[in-house]
């Protein structure tokens, strides 16, 4: 993990550096100035640029390690406070995402894996297949254009109340929602004819029982797995869906950024996002021990 | 997924997959052939020129003409679709080839030479795949440029170390085995051995691989062009033809419908396809 972390940095430092264009000339000319040989050596030397590479990325190191990730070219303050600004908003449509993921894939996991071959499975199968091909963005635009123009039931964007929460969410979410549901229902299959289950069937504990209690935590690990791993692009898909419904979020910030150049901001995004995907994915991995506590007892034994 | 694993220990659900999965692929595939078929002669046939503004003619209707309408600019929506659908499959299949020729010479040799380069590869590989490829892909887009080409650049970037990691597990396990030990002893060249004998076993997983993949190739490359971070504008690309139109679709909802539909159904009928491929083949991929 801490391998990774430090490839991150090394590669967004990497393409900071392999940028085009010379940051010293952007920050001079944005000031519209005449600019001398004498000024550009100044300011490349106040910034450090002067210094081999291996320096230039220690100090770059030291200072994010106290969350000094530069200023912004376009606004002139710091990188960190922008971030801390529209973080928030991210997650708000993560958890909003996330709510609209458990709400549509538990239900109908449980449904197609209660009755496999049946009505329920068919709908989550086709509803699966839907969920892999549909843009997201058109997703989005769709219900947009339904909701918020055709009946004028939720607004078209902006954020703050739930109303304005309900579209964002369902964009976002959907598309996870229709893995999950496979995944779970692929999960509480192989966990229900397992033979605890027989088991408790035998002595007449009740279906839902043992579907909910029992089953459904053993089927819950790899779905735990793979959300783990597509942590990634829901917040990816946050992007789209800011952009979207214009949320101030990380995802928005980082789309103006790319448009104006704003290389800082970029990388301060990357680094972040990448950061709080690695950690993220550490919980998950906690999250095991929770779920299932066999692992926490191989480990005790074994340790 | 899981699926085709989950389907073995229950017959039911085992008969009704048999019954009614083929029929699917067989959609996949003749909706793919068209849409294909689309791309290679279409541009011949289109009614307009798709690049060709009139202003005169702005936000029609449909109509004899312009079959689904014009767009802000009086541009022919139909020609324009048609013709970018030469822009994103011909892109995506570009990039789906590149990211085979360079992930499975990568896992071949990682996987049959070990040692430093195969230790050097995953280290990079654990690195790429860390970053989701969405945020690669913006990382990417940020720093050299939003272009079409950076864009590419970046989706291979993040896509061949799945295969690479496929192809050298596949690898790993195959070369102890035996046939593999006996070319070796009859003094099999080390390249014939890979080419002859690896080859062959990884082509499968590798296919159901790129099959599945195809369709969220055309996702991302859409996805991102929609923010504009992908192909410019004038291309008649189909992500980029909806973010052109965004400000227009309240009043002309076609200019919406049509590209996104034309998208969802490219990829469905690739899904359609990949899982048709993987079933068949009994692929479990991860």
């Amino acid at each position: 993990m801490v391998l990774v972390v430090l490839f991150l940095s090394i590669f967004t430092f990497g393409l900071m550096k392999m940028a085009p264009g010379d940051p010293v000339l952007a920050i001079l000319n944005s000031d519209e100035m005449i600019v001398t040989d004498a000024d550009q050596a100044k300011l490349r030397s106040s910034l450090g640029f002067d210094q081999p590479i291996y320096v230039q990325y220690g100090q770059w190191m030291i200072g994010v390690m106290q969350l000094d990730l530069g200023t912004s070219y376009m606004s002139g303050k710091p990188v960190w406070n922008e971030i801390a600004e529209r973080l928030p908003i991210t997650l708000q449509l993560t958890a909003g995402a996330l709510l609209v993921m458990v709400g549509i894939s538990v239900p109908l996991g449980v449904l197609s894996a209660r009755y496999p071959g049946k009505w329920p499975d068919q709908i989550g199968r086709i509803f699966a297949l839907i969920g892999a091909s549909i843009p997201s963005f058109w997703l989005g635009l769709m219900l947009i254009y339904i909701f918020a123009f055709k009946f004028q039931i939720f607004p078209s964007g902006g954020m703050g109340s739930v109303s304005q929460m309900i579209l964002p969410s369902i964009t976002l979410g959907f598309t996870l929602a229709a893995v999950y549901a496979r995944l779970l229902r692929a999960g509480l299959i192989e966990t229900l004819s397992k033979d605890y289950i027989r088991a408790g069937r035998a002595r007449g504990v009740k279906e839902w029982r043992l579907l909910w209690l029992h089953a459904f935590r053993a089927a819950l690990i790899p779905v735990m797995t793979v959300f783990g791993l597509s942590l990634g692009s829901l917040l990816g898909g946050a992007v789209v869906v800011e952009i979207l419904f214009s949320w101030p979020g990380l995802g928005s910030m980082a789309v103006d950024a790319i448009l104006s150049r704003d290389y800082p901001v970029i990388q301060g995004y990357v680094l972040l996002t990448g950061v709080l995907v690695v950690v993220l994915n550490l919980l998950v991995d906690l999250s095991y021990y929770l779920i299932d506590p066999r692992i926490n007892q191989g480990k005790r034994e074994s340790g | 997924m899981k699926i085709s694993f989950a389907l073995q220990k229950n017959p039911f659900a085992l008969q009704w997959h048999l019954k009614s999965s083929r029929p699917m692929t067989l959609w996949g595939i003749f909706l793919l052939t068209i849409i294909i078929l689309m791309t290679i002669i279409g541009p011949f046939l289109v009614p307009n020129d798709p690049l060709s503004a009139n202003m005169a003619e702005r936000l029609a209707s449909p109509s004899l003409t312009y079959p689904f309408g014009t767009d802000h600019m009086g541009r022919c929506i139909f020609s324009r679709l048609v013709n970018g659908s030469r822009a994103t499959l011909g892109i995506t299949a570009l990039v789906i080839i590149t990211v085979l020729l360079i992930g499975i010479p990568i896992g071949l040799l990682s996987g049959y030479i070990g040692g430093r380069f195969d230790s050097f590869m995953m280290r990079i590989a654990d690195g790429l795949i860390a970053l989701p490829e969405f945020i690669l892909a913006i990382a990417i887009a940020g720093f050299l440029g939003p272009s079409l080409m950076n864009l590419m650049i970046s989706v291979v970037l993040v896509k061949w170390v799945s295969y690479t990691r496929i192809v050298r597990g596949i690898v790993l396990s195959e070369r102890e085995k035996e046939y593999v030990l006996a070319a070796k002893v009859g003094g099999c060249p080390t390249w014939k051995i890979i080419a002859r004998h690896l080859l062959p076993q990884i082509i499968s997983p590798v296919f159901v691989l790129a099959a599945l993949d195809v369709g969220k190739v055309i996702l991302i490359i859409s996805s991102l062009s929609y923010l504009g971070l992908g192909a410019q504008p004038p291309a008649p690309e189909w992500g980029a033809m909806l973010n052109d139109g965004r400000a227009y679709f309240q009043t002309v909802p076609e200019l919406m419908v049509y590209p996104g539909m034309a998208i969802f159904l490219v990829v469905l009928s690739c899904n359609l396809i990949g899982e048709g491929l993987r079933d068949k083949l009994d692929v479990k991929s991860s």
